[in-house]
């Protein structure tokens, strides 16, 4: 499914969208099947499944700690898209890695591996517009969204380029630092809410981890919430991972719901 | 330098692959630097803590029985007796008075043998900025004693316990600090390496070796060298000593750490020789020869000398190997040691392990004639921090 097609069906039942993130392989392929399932079960509206990577300079403890446990257990490139093409979901797949793993193997035939297992989308955190002519030239040939971020300290010029240039929805950092989760939401974030205007959906990344939280960004003009480091925690704990994270998923998309 | 510095590349290499918090950061940097790096006020100061704080020009010295055992005239260029013991101090004064010009309240730095942490430490002290250092765990062991200078001059030392605990991990801890608190703290970062323009700040800052040395050896010898040769990590104390040089007619000589041997496995390399062995890649903002496996994971690197042990290089060193300007090659662990040794008892010299990796290629280059017959070794820094090390080796 397509990302812009999940929003227009959001916006026509005026929900935000719950985009949740795990690490695919964490920690392991056949665990991240059984946790996707558990996540759609609780309503997220897109998956973002992370392709782990050595040196995530993006990620904080949490997600670092992840991507160890599913480097540990396995997970490359080749096993990630047959893990995700044997998927049985029907919302958006969004795939998040950093570039050197898409550099590796090809940028254009990693995006048709997006393509062929069911990928709709790629996140990149450490390619900015600067650099990402190429690998936007193959998403735009193949037909998938290549979603760009904008942070606090991104100036109103910079906005209009990465707003230009992206496509799916755009990643709202929540924050200034890495991936983790809080439990309050920054002033700093309904001021980038608002000052980034445009028609193209905008997901707050970055520190959310409750139903609450979710309220409040979407109240704040917010059309989606991403949420990582909150469902990894569970993954980590190793207990009762799918029930638990089922239940967060609900609650994240409960307080998203209201608008 | 104009023209050079709105480009953010050498060739195909370099870049800025950093988080789009990180990018407005990037660009204020480029702007000042290039607002103060010709300012006469600027330069004046710089030069000022260069000559009376740092004890610059260090001497280039004609090494005679070192030169008389490996059979070519032979000049040291004394970076080991620059205040610190190493070429490190150029670099960090100069970034942390541009950071001090850009009224930013914090310093923060990777190091890996710890002498870029020191000489962040000693600069940090000098201008009274705080500073705070991110360090390998691994490496706070190894190189033990230079996180007590560092903690003597007050500067806090941070271990990192992820990854492989070496300096590449020391690099991702300190860029999430810097995502962190962008608008009131400056990366020093400590090499040629990282998004632009850190390679090219880097770069000039050193330069100040090279440049010193043109000087020097026309005073010496009436002519430059056949050969410059000098140890490679990240590649700063090689750009500083090289660029001044690259137009003109000499053969520049790059020494990775060959480590232990060439093998490499799915997770790791016995050696850090990245040029040499490298491929093209993206790490730590920039794209350059990196040491990956297959699927683009970054190998662990391994040197005897922890200011080495870096699984990439900076992205100019990438693009000056690719057009043949300059020469990438290595010595071994073992080979280090050796030409440690002889330093130590033919010229009463103890050099870093990490300099010694390219008394190591002379000694192995000479006899070829590559070199031709008058070459300058950069010896960038001296080898106290290195006692533990070697005394452990000899046991
Ligand atoms: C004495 C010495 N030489 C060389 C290096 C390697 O760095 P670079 O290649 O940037 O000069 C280090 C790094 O810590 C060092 O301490």
């Amino acid at each position: 499914m397509k990302i812009s097609e999940k929003f227009r069906e959001l916006k026509r039942k005026k929900e935000g969208a719950l985009i949740a993130y795990i690490c695919a392989g964490d920690p392991s392929p056949d665990a991240t099947k059984e946790y996707v399932t558990a996540l759609v079960r609780g309503g997220a509206d897109i998956i973002e499944l992370g392709l782990p990577f050595s040196d995530p300079t993006a990620d904080g403890p949490t997600i670092q700690a992840g991507i160890e446990r599913a480097l540990d257990g396995g997970m490359t490139p080749d096993v990630y898209f047959k893990t995700v093409g044997s998927l049985r979901v029907h919302i958006p797949l969004v795939v998040m890695t950093y570039y050197n793993i898409i550099f590796k193997r090809g940028l254009e035939k990693f995006v048709k591996d997006c393509v062929a297992s069911g990928i709709s989308g790629i996140i990149v955190p450490d390619l900015p517009p600067e650099e990402s002519g190429e690998l936007a030239g193959f998403c735009r040939k193949h037909d998938v969204d290549l979603i760009f971020f904008a942070a606090p300290t991104t100036t109103g010029e910079r906005i209009k380029r990465i707003l230009a240039e992206g496509k799916g929805f755009i990643y709202l950092v929540a924050r200034l630092g890495v991936t983790g989760a809080r439990t309050d939401v920054a002033s700093s974030t309904r001021e980038l809410i608002q000052r980034v205007k445009t028609t193209t959906p905008k997901a707050v990344g970055f520190g959310i981890s409750n139903g609450e939280q979710a309220a409040q960004i979407i109240s704040a003009g917010a059309d989606g919430v991403i949420v990582g480091s909150a469902f990894v925690d569970i993954i980590a704990s190793g207990k009762d991972v799918p029930a638990r994270l089922e239940a967060l998923a609900r609650e994240l998309k409960e307080g998203a719901r209201i608008s | 330098m104009k023209r050079e510095l709105k480009s953010t590349k050498f060739g195909k290499y370099g870049g800025q692959f950093v988080p789009e918090v990180l990018m407005p950061a990037l660009e204020e940097l480029t702007e000042q630097y290039e607002n103060y790096k010709d300012d006469p006020v600027f330069n004046e100061e710089l030069n000022y803590y260069l000559k009376d704080f740092a004890g610059r020009p260090s001497p280039l010295y004609h090494a005679k029985r070192l030169s008389k055992e490996y059979g070519v005239k032979i000049y040291l260029k004394r970076e080991d007796l620059v205040h610190g013991g190493a070429h490190k101090l150029n670099n960090t004064l100069g970034q942390a008075l541009l950071a001090r010009y850009m009224r930013k309240k914090r310093i923060i730095a990777e190091t890996g043998a710890g002498q870029h942490g020191t000489a962040c430490a000693m600069a940090g002290a000098a201008f009274g900025i705080k500073t705070e250092v991110y360090m390998g765990a691994k490496d706070t062991v190894r190189q033990r004693m230079n996180v007590y200078r560092m903690e003597l001059m007050g500067t806090k030392v941070i271990p990192v316990k992820s990854g492989s605990q070496t300096l590449k991990d020391a690099i991702n801890e300190a860029m999430r600090d810097w995502v962190a608190n962008v608008e009131t703290t400056h990366y020093l970062i400590g090499s040629v390496v990282g998004p632009h323009p850190f390679p090219t700040i880097v770069r000039d800052f050193q330069s100040v070796i090279g440049k010193e040395t043109r000087t020097q050896i026309m005073e010496k010898e009436g002519r430059f060298p056949d050969s410059i040769v000098a140890c490679t990590g990240g590649g700063s104390n090689a750009m500083g000593i090289f660029h001044p040089f690259i137009e003109d007619d000499v053969d520049l000589f790059a020494v990775e750490a060959g480590g232990s041997g060439m093998k490499v496995t799915d997770k790791e390399a016995l050696h850090s020789a990245t040029l040499c062995t490298g491929e093209d890649g993206v790490l730590h903002g920039m794209r350059t020869k990196v040491l990956q496996n297959k699927y683009g994971q970054i190998l662990e690197s391994s040197s005897i000398a922890a200011g080495l042990d870096y699984a990439g290089v900076g992205p100019e060193l990438a693009y000056l190997a690719d057009i043949g300007r300059l020469k990438p090659c290595n010595s071994m662990d073992a080979e280090a040691l050796d030409a440690f040794n002889d330093l130590c008892m033919l010229e009463g010299i103890i050099p870093a392990l990490e300099s010694s990796h390219a008394v190591a290629y002379v000694k192995k280059a000479a006899a070829s004639g590559d070199l031709g017959d008058v070459v300058v070794i950069n010896l960038s820094g001296r080898g106290d921090k290195d006692l533990e090390t070697v005394m452990g080796m000899r046991k």
